[in-house]
């Protein structure tokens, strides 16, 4: 086991460059999931790492050695596949034991250690037969086997889940949080699925467009994200981003949002904005959960206003309601016996303790 | 016109729910008709052979029905394989078969695995220029071959030419282009992180292609060697060109050179010969056939 340090890595093909300079520290036992849409280097890195790909410029350090030369092979690191990239010629058993045995382990060891994993993922009954007697989430076990046997430094995932139902994505997601607190290997996990993000890793990184927008915890990105990209990306529905601008009314700060609307700022804010400009334009950012049925009682930072709603998706355990604001679809969260109905006006609350200010042009939050 | 006719009619007409299984019974009609054409065709030059093959020459000769067999014998049969000079031919053509089955995979294997694979500097080119050499046909080539090797002979005093092995050289011309070309579309179809995960499991290149690639594409490996091995064994010009010494000539060229005596064929022999010679590629086929076809076949289907 081992941290993995990046120092300003640099993937460039031809005149592309897919990862621009990127500066990572994980440390020994840590879970780190790189997240972002396609295309925005997450997987080139974690291929870097692999040394499945050069790295143009900057060093990779696995447990403190530089490895941007070093063959994979020679990396001792373990590598899990979208498509599962198990060998269909062997057997469960022969698939997981593959490197051990190109390693000439003893045959003692192998089948211990084969069978140690094989206990840990529940696939000791499959342990004989053939990839494609296997279903989608079996086959992915097995290819988790295959990165257990070797007990690397690293284990490197790759978008690991994205080829099984939504059903079972749950369930393995909680298998693979599992594993990882038993072996407690460094883990490198790529996703395009924020939630997957949230919910496996000890910290997250955000990436877009070949940079890393934000490093943290997933609840440090979720409640304090550093720009409009991180904010809208982590959770779901995304947040609501609506134009405004500060105004002051009687020596305190409002928030204008249109010419209807102008919501006092609660007093942390307003001493937390007070320096930005007021011709400033800027954007509100909002999460859904923060806008919800007004429920009459008055709480600081909570604003009532009334609209017309658009659409309802009732969910169950709460209603989801669209409605327009000033040309800007807004999203919010209500109870279920709210009342929401298609096209009816309902009196919403905004919390305006949980808001976040943007500034429109550069994006970062204030 | 009928179109109108058509549509006036189109309300009131009932939906054709079994279109989908008529167009089917059709497709296997024709199917059947044509295949029945097909295999009468190329199943009567065997049959007659056979025929031919269990006469005498006598009853070859006299002006009977020529589709049956009045006084059948195993004469033929059984003076071609008491000949040592038939045995001859078929024991060259056996060992330049074999040989060069084994050499066209030795290189065409690798050498797919490589231009499929390793991603190097011209290898696209290198890929396509491999599939164009297969399309100049031997009728051309041989000349220039056959110069080829009779410069060398000069010049190192190796004579190759008149010695059976020299097909060694000749054949793998035709073979290890169509065979390569087929184990690079073979080798294409394993998706890369096969051999991504075979390097982070630490193996080498060579360990790649021996455990995971063969392995995988054990199919499309055996459905190259039958093209080899026909090739081989039914190779008629070059062995005709390169080689003239009785006990130098395979099959092919022995059957017709030495049965044929000016202008005197030897019909029922002739006959004899060559469904001999046609019997082991028949075997292997029939017993590699499910491969062969599952070679054929390859990348059509994932999975």
């Amino acid at each position: 086991m081992a941290e993995v340090n990046l120092r300003k890595v640099v993937k460039r093909y031809d005149d592309v460059e897919a990862v621009r300079g990127i500066d990572l520290d994980i440390a020994d036992h840590e879970f780190v999931v790189l997240v972002g849409p396609s295309g925005c280097g997450k997987s080139t890195t974690l291929r870097m790492i692999a040394g499945l790909e050069d790295i143009t410029d900057g060093d990779i350090s696995i447990g403190g050695d530089v490895v941007n030369d070093v063959p994979p092979k020679d990396r001792d690191i373990a590598m899990v596949f979208q498509n599962y990239a198990l060998y269909p010629h062997m057997t469960v058993a022969e698939n997981m034991s593959f490197g051990l045995r190109l390693k000439h382990y003893p045959k003692a060891e192998i089948k211990s250690r084969v069978t140690e994993a094989a206990r840990m993922l529940d696939i000791t009954d499959l342990i004989d037969r053939k990839p494609k007697q296997l279903s989608g989430g079996q086959r992915q076990r097995v290819a988790m086997g295959r990165a257990i046997v070797r007990n690397p430094k690293v284990f490197l995932f790759d978008e690991p889940l994205s080829n099984l139902d939504a059903k079972l994505r749950v369930q393995m997601r909680i298998e693979i949080k599992k594993v990882h607190q038993k072996v407690r290997t460094t883990t490198v996990y790529v996703t395009h699925d924020q939630v997957e993000a949230m919910t496996l890793a000890d910290r997250v990184v955000v990436m877009n467009k070949g940079k890393i927008e934000q490093i943290g915890t997933p609840n440090e990105l979720y409640h304090k994200p550093a720009t409009r990209f991180v904010a809208g990306f982590i959770g779901s529905p995304a947040m609501n981003f609506l134009p405004c601008r500060l105004e002051e009314v009687g020596g305190k700060l409002n928030l204008r949002l249109t010419d209807r609307f102008s919501f006092p700022l609660p007093p942390v804010r307003a001493a937390q904005y007070q320096s930005v400009p007021r011709s400033e334009k800027l954007l509100l950012g909002i999460r859904p959960e923060h806008l919800t049925e007004a429920n009459g009682h008055a709480a600081p930072g909570v604003e009532n206003f009334e609209t017309v709603l658009d659409v309802t998706e009732p969910m169950g355990m709460e209603t989801l309601v669209y409605f327009t604001l000033e040309g800007t679809q807004v999203c919010g969260r209500v109870d279920p016996n709210a009342g929401a109905r298609d096209g009816a006006p309902l009196r919403l609350a905004v919390d305006l303790n949980n808001m976040h200010l943007l500034n429109e042009g550069t994006g970062a939050v204030l | 016109m009928s179109t109108l006719a058509i549509d006036k009619a189109g309300p009131t007409r009932k939906v054709k729910y079994g279109s989908m299984s008529r167009d089917r019974t059709w497709a296997l009609r024709w199917s059947y008709f044509f295949l029945t054409i097909f295999a009468i065709f190329s199943l009567v030059p065997p049959i007659y052979m056979l025929i031919t093959s269990l006469k005498s020459s006598a009853e070859i000769s006299a002006a009977t029905n020529p589709w049956w067999v009045f006084h059948p014998t195993l004469s033929n049969y059984v003076e071609l394989l008491t000949s040592n000079q038939f045995l001859r031919f078929f024991w060259n053509s056996a060992m330049v078969s074999i040989f060069v089955v084994t050499l066209t995979m030795l290189i065409s294997v690798p050498a797919a695995f490589a231009l499929s694979r390793m991603k190097f500097w011209g290898s696209a080119t290198l890929a396509t220029g491999v599939f164009l050499t297969y399309l100049i046909p031997d009728s051309l080539l041989f000349l220039p071959l056959f110069k080829m090797f009779a410069v060398i002979g000069d010049w190192t005093g190796i004579q190759l030419i008149n010695k059976w092995y020299v097909l060694l050289f000749l054949y793998p011309t035709l073979t290890v282009p169509f065979c390569t070309w087929i184990m690079i579309g073979y080798f294409a179809s394993i998706p890369k992180e096969l051999d991504e995960a075979a390097i982070i499991d630490g193996a080498s290149w060579f360990q790649t292609l021996t455990r995971i690639f063969i392995p995988v594409a054990l199919p499309g490996l055996i459905a190259a060697t039958i093209f080899a091995f026909t090739v081989s064994w039914a190779q008629f010009l070059y062995p005709l060109v390169f080689t003239t010494s009785t006990d130098q000539l395979v099959m092919p060229v022995g059957i017709i050179t030495t049965l044929i005596k000016g202008d005197v064929f030897n019909w029922g022999q002739i006959m004899t010969g060559a469904l001999l010679g046609a019997a082991p590629p028949l075997l292997i086929y029939a017993f590699l056939m499910d491969y062969y076809i599952a070679g054929l076949t390859a990348g059509a289907t994932k999975g």
